[in-house]
């Protein structure tokens, strides 16, 4: 470990300046060293209080290790914490010394008193020195065995740092083993919570190369273990609880039954006055409710008011941590927060980081009914001292006029912000403006006129030097002495520094000429010239080929620099809502503050203990699994014996209505699903026995054997046979995912009926069942969905892994497919593809 | 879930304490922590986030008493548990030492150490309870004596930053023995409520909210039960629904729009008889948390006017009264008021007699000041300021001053009308007697009237 280095600043008479004071530190420590006089305990207290004030500053006090040991046999248990301590602290940089600390350590672990015993063993585990292992083994095995609590607590953390400095002695005491019977029985809750916690590290470490500890890392998310912990959460304290709700969202629920279970038992955490706590448990919600979209809107509607308790209740800092998931909800479901916008208004003393993602709250939530109110209070803001705050209200509010409401009244105040005369004011509105201009060009008139009040001279910033000079080319009709502004700027040519704003000036020279050529040809023959000679590459650039461009024929000049433009309708979104969802299932962790997916700032091995490492990763599987699994499991069932499966839904529903409990099942499975599923059924029954040429269209295609009489572009495809009632545990899907490469990744359409059909995004797992590809999880909300697939090649049982992505907008799927046998994956590929593409056919 | 680092450093940068759990951020970090939170710039924010990443390496801090707090990790944790778990250490430290600053910290960092290691081990959180700690701990707090505080209102001891955490009164350890080596048998309850209201130009409310916090420090021997009644009429809005959309006039009971509870709290017979019950664990908690947004009568009333004098001056006269009984009194009043940026000048009038008041131009920011020592209930006070501008303004004054805020403390008095109606410790003996105080205070958090 490495101590801090040095400090000057503290201005502390005592304050050592170098070695003397060590030294002579050494030296009143050796005569104390043998010394029984009475009283020694207090003079070594005060002695080795010094030792660890310089150790903290950072003067290195490693030379006196050997007297800091020796003075160590005491019964004094301050003392015995402060040698401790200093230990630690230098133990690692002086291994050959440490040797001395075994012997009086490893005593001290079987003293009588237990408070000894659990600090010697933590200290002793804490030396981090590899060739000292050896000593570790035997006393962290009594330890676990201890009948003190304290001391066992100790000695599972013990393990876990045995494992980092050396695993294989770890492992080859069976530790992991013996750590996962005290989980399971232990009647200490700090005892199981440790152990749980460094099971989860070790597995997690291990799982990379021992088949047995992935199945025991996913054996910590079986259901009796998942309701062991979560039965008795409450004897736990507040942080175990923290790692307890972690674990259960990982935890992939049998039936709804169990997800409204759950959900009961966790909810009285929505009340603790510890956010992690709190956060921890919406966690659970949200994943657990995923694809029951009633349910979901529920929980949000339930987490709500807790989340803003705690946003105004604790620290600052506390509260940036809750509103920074806060926001992330509110921008994934505006319209759930749309009457609470006053909560996200700014107060004047808030850290500026607060007032940004309320600002960005605020225009989430604007909608037809509060804008008016929104909008006003940001205009408040504009006038704010703080002007990085202005400026974002001021973008706020242009950001809210292109969401499209009350378009009318914000114009006015963007132009009454002209008015302002306030530099940064005045250059954020004019971005603005510019930006409106190209959405609602019926604008333009009123706009124009207020623009061109404003004096060039008053703008300095690039950005909006840019907007107003676009403007004066776009609308030069309309402004009457636009050609002498661009006259006048470009006779400043010299004195602009900014590239950006040069190649905008020949633009807007270029289409003030096309409109009001007299009055500009001198001032494009100007900046025509002054561009040509510019040293930037891309203004010489534009401005070489509008002349050549002229020279060749004006009228195809005037085509090519002013067209006739349409306005622009959706500006383009700056994050893709496939980091958003990654983001949203990173929930509780830092990627929701960064606003980024966890390996965008995270090495692999940190991305947390129940993290999967690849792409796969953080569109984790298993939570997203443990929504879809209410449909499959019941497919299943169906499968089985249908008339079985029908009475058991009608259970399922009894139950769930009558448990009195805050959460409803919805009841999107009517019983004209269940006919239409049997139907489905029994077509995709004959397929899977015989490949007969009576059988129906979809067949034939299916299976590639050209005999189809719908047109088919694509060639025929081999063929491939795939396994109706193909298993595949959720546990070893992920597995595989993890470890096959991607073999093919393509993308395919969606017909409009299929998209239509994707309201109810069940259906098309039922579609798909019936081609033999079977969903294992899914997840997502409109228009962005995302369905894992997997497939089993008959007779010999290869499986497909397809991961699915379909927007419904664009009614486009991506897919990328892993394979046990790379060769069949086109084929594979093929037959999903055409699959995909009879969804929502009659 | 794990921590790597955990350290505090003074204002000036001065390592206090510092831990290495896990060895698994470089060298240096305490030093890169302190250059990025002194000279932050990134987004145009002018102060830091709590939270930011630093090569792969994620530094989580809380301010307490102008220290820094600061946690390190590569791992993706849960943010709002390692802010929590900084501030939960805080607080500990505080429930020992009695009093928390630079020097008290300095005196007993030995202690400090001491909690440290049980509080976390590898880089895990065992426990953050003080009633847990005791057996553990074996060093004597050194006690710095109160006197050395400044001598600022009880409630604002353990604040920092706008907006505050208050603490109480009570600046003894928990562990320390009084002289005499007995301890006082008593238990502090303090009803703390921050106000934000936002005036219109107009006077009229656009938002208001309370934050209220029942905060309990117990020194209670043997953890006797203890029952809380609080406000028979009190109601907790249900369904997430916010307040405003049913603010009613009527005002019959109070109503909360939510609230949490501390783990220890048995809510049983809550529901029939507003009763909380709980054994108090020693050292300082929130027993509840509670957010109101039901109207509430502002205690201060606050009229500017601002009226150009000339073409290089203005004046500007701010009224303020005092809208609760006149048995109470606010003190440690600010107001403050950013004037146009070309103020030049101002010059100030109080009104006759006025005593314990102070005025102030800031020069580099342009905002006027003036603070006021008390003010009784009832009370009304006004101050004239005449503006000298170096350019002539334009356009609409109003839009280029204000708003006008003010922060205060009233003891004594709450807005939300909740109460603490009893306090019932349960009896070990007819002799038994402790002392009990139940205290109320009102701070402004965002108090704010716009001109």
């Amino acid at each position: 470990m490495a101590p801090p280095a040095a400090s000057q600043r503290y201005p502390s008479p005592s304050q050592p300046s170098g070695k003397s004071e060590v030294s002579d530190l050494k030296s009143q420590l050796r005569q104390l060293a043998g010394s029984r006089a009475p009283g020694v305990d207090d003079s070594k207290r005060e002695l080795y209080k010094k030792v660890i004030s310089y150790m903290t500053i950072g003067i290195d006090v490693s030379s006196v290790f050997g007297e800091m040991v020796m003075c160590s046999a005491t019964s004094d248990i301050v003392l015995k914490k402060m040698c401790y301590l200093y230990v630690g602290n230098y133990a690692k940089g002086n291994p050959d010394l440490s040797l001395l600390t075994i012997n009086f350590l490893q005593r001290d672990c079987k003293d009588e008193d237990p408070m000894i015993r659990g600090l010697a063993l933590r200290s002793l585990c804490s030396l981090r020195v590899p060739n000292l292992v050896e000593y570790l083994v035997g006393p962290l095995e009594s330890g676990l065995k201890d009948n003190n609590s304290y001391v066992r607590t100790i000695a599972v953390t013990g393990v876990l740092k045995l494992y980092h400095i050396s695993p294989s002695p770890c492992i080859d005491a069976d530790f992991p083993a013996t750590l996962k019977s005290l989980m399971l029985h232990d009647s200490d809750a700090q005892v199981v919570s440790n152990c749980l916690s460094a099971l989860q590290e070790i597995w997690s470490l291990e799982a990379n190369h021992s088949e047995e500890a992935c199945r025991e890392k996913e054996s910590l998310l079986s259901k009796p273990v998942i309701y062991y912990f979560l039965n008795r959460i409450k004897e736990f304290n507040e942080w175990a609880q923290c790692l307890i709700l972690e674990l259960a969202v990982k935890y992939v629920p049998s039936d709804s039954n169990d997800i409204f279970d759950i959900m009961n038992l966790l909810e009285d955490r929505l009340q603790h006055a510890n956010g992690a706590v709190v956060l921890a448990t919406v966690k659970v919600f949200l994943q657990l409710t995923l694809s029951m979209t009633d349910v979901h809107q529920q929980v949000y509607e339930r987490i709500k008011s807790p989340l803003l308790t705690l946003v105004s209740s604790g620290s600052p800092e506390q509260s940036y941590a809750i509103l920074s998931h806060l926001h992330l909800l509110v921008v994934r479901a505006p319209f759930i927060f749309a009457s609470d916008y006053k909560h996200f208004y700014c107060q004047y003393n808030e850290p500026s980081y607060v007032k940004k993602l309320k600002l960005e709250m605020l225009t989430a939530v604007a909608n037809e009914s509060n804008t008016y109110e929104i909008v006003t209070e940001l205009c408040e803001y504009a006038a704010n001292v703080d002007i990085a705050i202005a400026r974002e209200s001021i973008r706020a509010v242009g950001k809210i006029a292109l969401q499209q409401y009350d378009v009318n009244a914000i114009v006015d105040r963007l132009l009454q912000f002209l008015e302002m005369e306030k530099d940064y004011v005045t250059a954020e509105t004019l971005v603005l403006v510019k930006d409106l201009l190209r959405k609602y060009p019926q604008w333009s008139h009123d706009c124009i006129s207020v623009v061109g009040g404003i004096s060039s001279k008053n703008i300095q910033e690039p950005k909006a030097k840019a907007a107003l000079i676009w403007m004066l080319g776009e609308y030069a009709q309309d402004m009457s002495d636009a050609p002498y502004v661009l006259e006048n700027l470009i006779e400043n040519w010299e004195e602009e520094h900014s590239a950006e704003v040069r190649l905008h000036l020949l633009t807007a020279a270029m289409k003030c000429f096309f409109k009001r050529p007299p009055e500009t040809q001198k001032a494009l023959g100007t900046a025509l010239a002054a561009g040509i000679a510019d040293f930037h590459q891309d203004v010489h650039d534009r401005a070489l080929f509008y002349y050549r461009v002229l020279q060749y024929d004006v009228h195809v000049a005037e085509r090519v620099v002013s067209p006739p433009k349409q306005a622009v309708s959706v500006f383009a979104d700056t994050q893709s809502s496939e980091i958003k969802d990654r983001i949203f299932d990173e929930f509780n962790s830092l990627s929701v503050i960064y606003q980024k997916p966890s390996y965008m700032f995270t090495d692999k091995e940190h991305r947390g203990p129940f993290e999967f490492s690849d792409e796969l990763g953080n569109i984790s599987i298993t939570p997203e699994a443990s929504s879809d699994i209410v449909p499959a499991q019941q497919y299943e069932a169906n499968d089985k014996d249908l008339l079985l499966g029908i009475d058991q839904k009608d259970d399922n529903k009894g139950l769930s209505n009558n448990n009195g409990s805050a959460y409803t099942a919805p009841s999107f499975e009517s019983s004209s699903n269940i006919t239409s599923q049997l139907q489905e059924l029994a077509i995709s029954g004959p397929a899977t026995s015989a490949i007969t040429p009576q059988s129906s269209f979809g067949f034939d295609d299916l299976l590639g054997l050209g005999l189809s009489a719908a047109p088919a572009p694509t060639p025929s495809p081999p063929l491939l046979k795939l396994n109706p009632r193909a298993a595949l545990d959720p546990g070893a899907f992920q597995q595989k995912w993890r470890q096959l490469p991607i073999s093919l990744t393509q993308e395919c359409s969606l017909n409009p009926q299929g998209i239509a059909a994707l309201t109810v995004p069940q259906s098309l797992i039922r579609h798909m069942q019936s081609h033999s590809i079977h969903c294992i999880a899914s997840g997502g909300q409109s228009p962005n969905f995302k369905f894992f697939f997997f497939a089993q090649k008959e007779p010999e049982p290869l499986n497909y892994l397809t991961e699915c992505v379909i927007n419904s907008s664009s009614a486009k799927a991506q897919i990328k497919v892993k394979a046990d046998e790379q060769s069949t994956s086109q084929a594979f590929a093929t037959v999903f593809e055409t699959a995909l593409s009879k969804y929502g056919m009659p | 879930m794990m921590i790597s680092q955990f350290f505090v450093l003074s204002q000036r940068g001065d390592n206090i304490v510092f831990r290495d759990y896990r060895a698994e951020v470089p060298k240096g970090s305490t030093e890169t922590f302190f250059r990025k939170v002194k000279f932050w710039k990134e987004d145009g924010n002018a102060e830091a986030p709590p939270i930011f990443n630093v090569d792969g390496v994620n530094y989580f801090h809380v301010k307490v008493v102008g220290l820094y707090f600061v946690a390190t990790t590569r791992v993706n944790v849960s943010p709002s548990l390692v802010l929590e778990l900084l501030q939960r250490i805080a607080r500990v430290i505080k429930d020992y030492l009695g009093v928390l600053n630079e020097d008290s910290f300095r005196k007993n960092f030995v202690l400090v150490y001491e909690l440290l290691d049980e509080v976390i081990d590898f880089g895990y959180v065992q426990t953050t309870s003080t009633e847990v700690l005791k057996s553990y701990i074996f060093n004597e707090p050194i006690v710095v004596a109160p006197a050395r505080l400044q001598p600022i209102d009880p409630a604002a001891i353990f604040t920092q930053g706008a907006k505050r955490m208050p603490g109480t009164a009570v600046t003894k350890s928990v562990v320390a023995n009084e002289p005499g080596g007995r301890r006082r048998e008593e238990i502090f309850v303090d009803i703390i409520e921050k106000i934000s209201v936002t005036f219109s130009s107009s006077g009229y409310i656009l938002t208001s909210e309370i934050d209220g916090t029942i905060q309990m420090k117990s020194y209670l021997s043997g953890n006797p039960e203890i029952r809380l009644a609080l406000n028979e009429d009190l109601n907790i809005g249900r369904g997430g629904r916010s307040v405003y959309d049913y603010r009613s006039s009527s005002g019959s009971g109070v109503i909360l729009d939510d609230c949490n509870f501390h783990e220890s709290v048995r809510l049983d017979s809550f529901d029939s008889d507003r009763t909380l019950s709980l054994v108090p664990p020693d050292g300082e908690f929130p027993v509840m948390n509670y957010r109101m947004t039901q109207e509430f009568k502002p205690p201060f009333h606050v009229n500017t006017l601002i009226e150009e004098a000339g073409r290089l001056k203005a004046e500007v006269i701010i009224k303020i009264r005092a809208e609760f009984p006149s048995d109470i009194v606010a003190n440690t009043i600010t107001v403050q008021m950013p004037l146009p940026n070309y103020t030049s000048r101002a010059s100030f009038e109080l009104e006759l007699g006025a005593a314990g008041q102070r005025t102030d131009f800031k020069e580099s920011n342009k905002i006027l000041e003036w603070s006021l020592k008390k003010i009784v209930g009832g009370g009304e006070h006004t101050l004239r300021a005449k503006l000298t501008f170096s350019q002539e303004f334009h356009g609409n004054i109003t839009k280029e001053a204000g708003p006008v805020s003010m922060t205060f403390t009233i003891p004594m008095y709450n807005v939300s009308k909740l109460q603490v109606k009893y306090l019932q410790i349960a009896k070990k003996s007819s002799s038994y007697n402790p002392y009990r105080w139940v205290r109320y205070v009102t701070q402004a958090n965002s108090y704010v009237a716009r001109i």
